[in-house]
Parts: structure tokens; C-alpha cells; sequence
């Protein structure tokens, strides 16, 4: 299995090297072009805010190849978020590959929301032996609204989409690598796709 | 529905834990990352490590650990002790730390919390606040809250919100080490002044005493040492009894 994690400043990347290690695989960092298109699946990770991820995207040029790749792609939590058309923080433009917006939560409740919440309404694959209330582990203060694009969603005074698919392309909010076992599972899921 | 978090701190020196801890037979209850994955397999929602003599020459020990935790544990950990710049914090999350606290670096320079929210985003910064409650007013301490300063807590703990802080670690002196239960009234009180999780730190002695903290005391997540080092609480048994009084847990 050729696995790369996309390198672009972004994040803990160690932690997700890790829970790949952990599974049996290794993950390769990279922001080479085309080492990510010659991988087999590539995860697109992202911590921090918005704007300032998205300009190191495009200063290294990945926000054309992203969009482009034909190989499963799973974006990790601000990685998702800038998958999607647009996000709140620092009104940043995403890369469009999911057709939905990205917004703040209200103050009506504390943010960011951090830890352990329950996945619903799971559709897909990539969910495959993982229970509806399942807990994966959130830390985030903007949100995917729900959508048809939606294979799971959480509740934090709005339902909004935790997990989303669109082709060859997923994205998570939660951190699968801290998740315990069901993202243990979900990073197994990935693999087997 | 978000849960509410349990919360084991280990005091580290010099890469090992400090207290004993006998609640499982361990090969090497001295060891954090063996006493990690097992909190973490007892139904720990997170770990804080507290680097308690931290120097300049024990700042690669406590990376090295860090590292072997992140490889081996799959929950979120924080960091703390020692840590006074962007270069510590670099050097900690590079190691696969997902939060660091600050405290006492934080009171001497505010404006540190606002360069760690900046680069490396507000939900990995912690800032840990010890205060002690004097002839009816809470104020901040320093240096493991021995020594006191003017500031306030209300007044610092708005503070770091603006500036940054993705969460407020907070221990109440008054109330640490008693046993007798956690500073609820003052927590409550944070809990509403703040739009930021409150993590309470100060008094667990009984299972009730987080049913309270999280009902009385707002707290949405709470931090113990000796209860669960000693086993006088486990884990389960708690979050178990959590569950039957209303309070979402993860189980």
C-alpha cells in the first residue's frame, strides 16, 4: 500500500504517522506532486485556521492537484473543511470538492467544541463496522453543514455533518488518530476501500 | 452529544511518572507510556503529562516521552510544565502532543498566548489558571500556587479567552489535595463568564464529587490525580455512575 499523507504546514501529522503505524502501515509525508498521484490513497490532513492553511495549499501548489486526484482521498478535520466550497474562518474560498458551506458555531454553545461526541446517520464504507453512536473525538470551532454529501453527522445544539463522500473523495471532522478504537476502524476502512 | 471528560494527570520527572500508582499490575508503573495505554484502555477521555521539574536540560527527556506516548496511545494528550515559547510548543505538538498548557508563562507574558493561538491554532493551547480563594476573592498563583499575585481570576480568565486560550485548566488551591470536592460555585462562575470548555482540577474524592462538578460546577471536563492513580476510583465504575445521573459520558 502506497499511503501518503499530503505535507503542507498543517497540522499534527505525527499523530495520524502514528495511528497509521499502528494499524501495520506506513505513511509517507510528502507535498511532492507526484509522489501524492502515484500513491494509492492519500490523507489530507489540517489543524489551525482556515486562510492561512489555504494559502500554504496554494504557495505549494496542491490546491489544483487535490481536486484532480482519481485515488481515495480522506481530509482530516480543517483538511475537510477546506474540501468544502467555503469556510467562515477568515472568508476563505475551499477547493469545491464538496458542495457545502462551512460556518461557526453559535455562541449559544462553547467553542470550539472539544471531545468526545457520537456519530449518526452513517452511510458509507468508510463506516463499515463502526455502530451508529459510536464516539470519535472533535476538537473544532466551525462546522460542514448537513447536506446530501453528508455520510455522517453529529449534534452540538445543530446537526451538522461530521463526516462527508463525494467519489473518491471523504472528509471527517473528527480525528480518527485520536479516537480510540472506532477510529482505529475508520482508518482500517479507509485502507480497505 | 458531547460528553463530559475524565481526565487523569500524571506528574512526570525526568521522563518517569512521580507518584505511585497501584491500580493494576503494571510491570513498571514508572513508566508514562505504559500507564497511558492503560488509562487510555480504562476509558480515560484525555491525559494531561505535567513536566513538574522541568529545566532546560530535561526539555529533550520530556519530548522523547511525548513521542513514545503519541505512538503508542490513541487518545488526545496534553502537555504541560515549563513551557515559555513558540519553540517549546513547536518542538511538543512536532512530537505528537495534541494540547499544551501554559500557566505561570502565560501570567508573566500574556501576549504568549496570543502568538500560540496565531500559529498553531486556539484548540491546542490550554491555559492553566491555579488561584486561591482569599477573604472571599479568587486570585492567581503562580509556581505551582505558591506564589500569589494581584491578578484576578475572573479578570485573567476573560483575559486568556480573548487572547486565544482554546480551554481554561482550572485547580483551585483551596480545594486541592482535600479531597472534599472540587471548587463548584467558582467553576460555575468561569463556566458562564467564558464561551471556552472548563477543565476542573482541585478535590475529587468520591464518585460524586464529578457528578457535582459537572452539574454544580458547569465543568465540562474533570481533571484527578491520586483517585485514579491509587484506584480508589475507577474509571469505569465513575463514568458508569456518571451515566445513571443524567451526565453524558462516553462508555
Amino acid at each position: 500500500m502506497n499511503l501518503k499523507i499530503v505535507n503542507y504546514g498543517a497540522g499534527n501529522i505525527k499523530s495520524i504517522q502514528f495511528a497509521f503505524q499502528r494499524l501495520g502501515y506506513d505513511a509517507v509525508l510528502t507535498n511532492n506532486s507526484e509522489e501524492i498521484i502515484a500513491s494509492d490513497k492519500v490523507i489530507f490532513p489540517g489543524v489551525g485556521e482556515a486562510s492561512s492553511a489555504m494559502k500554504m495549499l496554494k504557495d505549494s501548489g496542491l490546491d489544483t492537484l487535490i481536486p484532480q486526484l482519481k485515488q481515495p482521498v480522506l481530509g482530516i478535520c480543517l483538511g475537510m473543511q477546506l474540501m468544502c466550497n467555503h469556510t467562515e474562518e477568515g472568508n476563505t474560498k475551499g477547493l469545491g470538492i464538496f458542495d457545502v458551506d462551512v460556518k461557526r458555531f453559535s455562541n449559544a454553545v462553547k467553542v470550539p467544541q472539544m471531545g468526545w461526541n457520537t456519530v449518526k446517520n452513517l452511510k458509507s464504507d468508510l463506516f463499515k463496522n463502526i455502530s451508529e453512536g459510536d464516539y470519535m473525538y472533535l476538537v473544532h470551532s466551525y462546522y460542514a453543514e448537513n447536506c446530501e454529501e453528508s455520510i455522517a453527522t453529529s449534534d452540538y445544539k445543530i446537526e451538522y455533518a461530521s463526516a462527508l463522500e463525494n467519489d473518491n473523495f471523504f472528509g471527517v471532522q473528527f480525528h480518527p488518530e485520536k479516537s480510540s478504537k472506532a477510529g482505529a476502524q475508520l482508518l482500517q476502512n479507509f485502507l480497505d476501500l | 452529544m458531547l460528553t463530559k471528560r475524565i481526565v487523569p494527570c500524571l506528574d512526570i520527572k525526568n521522563g518517569r511518572t512521580v507518584k505511585g500508582v497501584n491500580f493494576v499490575d503494571l510491570r513498571d508503573a514508572g513508566d508514562p507510556v505504559i500507564l497511558a495505554k492503560q488509562y487510555a484502555e480504562l476509558g480515560a477521555d484525555e491525559l494531561v503529562f505535567l513536566d513538574i521539574a522541568a529545566t532546560l536540560e530535561n526539555r529533550k527527556t520530556m519530548q522523547d516521552m511525548v513521542l513514545k506516548v503519541a505512538e503508542q496511545v490513541n487518545i488526545p494528550f496534553t502537555v504541560g510544565g515549563g513551557i515559555s515559547s513558540v519553540a517549546d510548543v513547536d518542538a511538543l505538538l512536532h512530537c505528537g502532543a495534541d494540547k499544551v498548557s501554559i500557566n505561570s508563562s502565560a501570567v508573566k507574558r500574556p501576549e504568549l498566548i496570543n502568538e500560540l493561538s496565531d500559529k498553531f491554532g486556539s484548540q491546542c493551547v490550554v491555559v492553566a489558571i491555579d488561584a486561591k480563594q482569599v477573604e472571599g476573592e479568587w486570585f492567581v498563583h503562580l509556581a505551582g500556587g505558591t506564589i500569589p499575585t494581584e491578578i484576578k481570576l475572573f479578570d485573567w480568565a476573560k483575559e486568556v479567552e480573548q487572547r486565544g486560550a482554546g480551554e481554561i485548566l482550572f485547580t483551585s488551591m483551596n480545594h486541592d489535595g482535600t479531597k472534599a470536592g472540587f471548587a463548584n460555585e467558582a467553576l460555575a462562575k468561569l463556566s458562564d463568564l467564558v464561551n471556552i470548555p472548563i477543565i476542573a482540577s482541585g478535590g475529587a474524592g468520591t464518585m460524586q464529587h464529578f457528578v457535582d462538578t459537572f452539574i454544580d460546577g458547569k465543568a465540562d471536563a474533570a481533571l484527578a490525580a491520586s483517585v485514579f492513580h491509587f484506584g480508589e476510583i475507577p474509571i469505569i465504575e465513575l463514568k458508569e455512575e456518571l451515566k445513571k445521573q443524567g451526565i453524558p459520558v462516553r462508555l
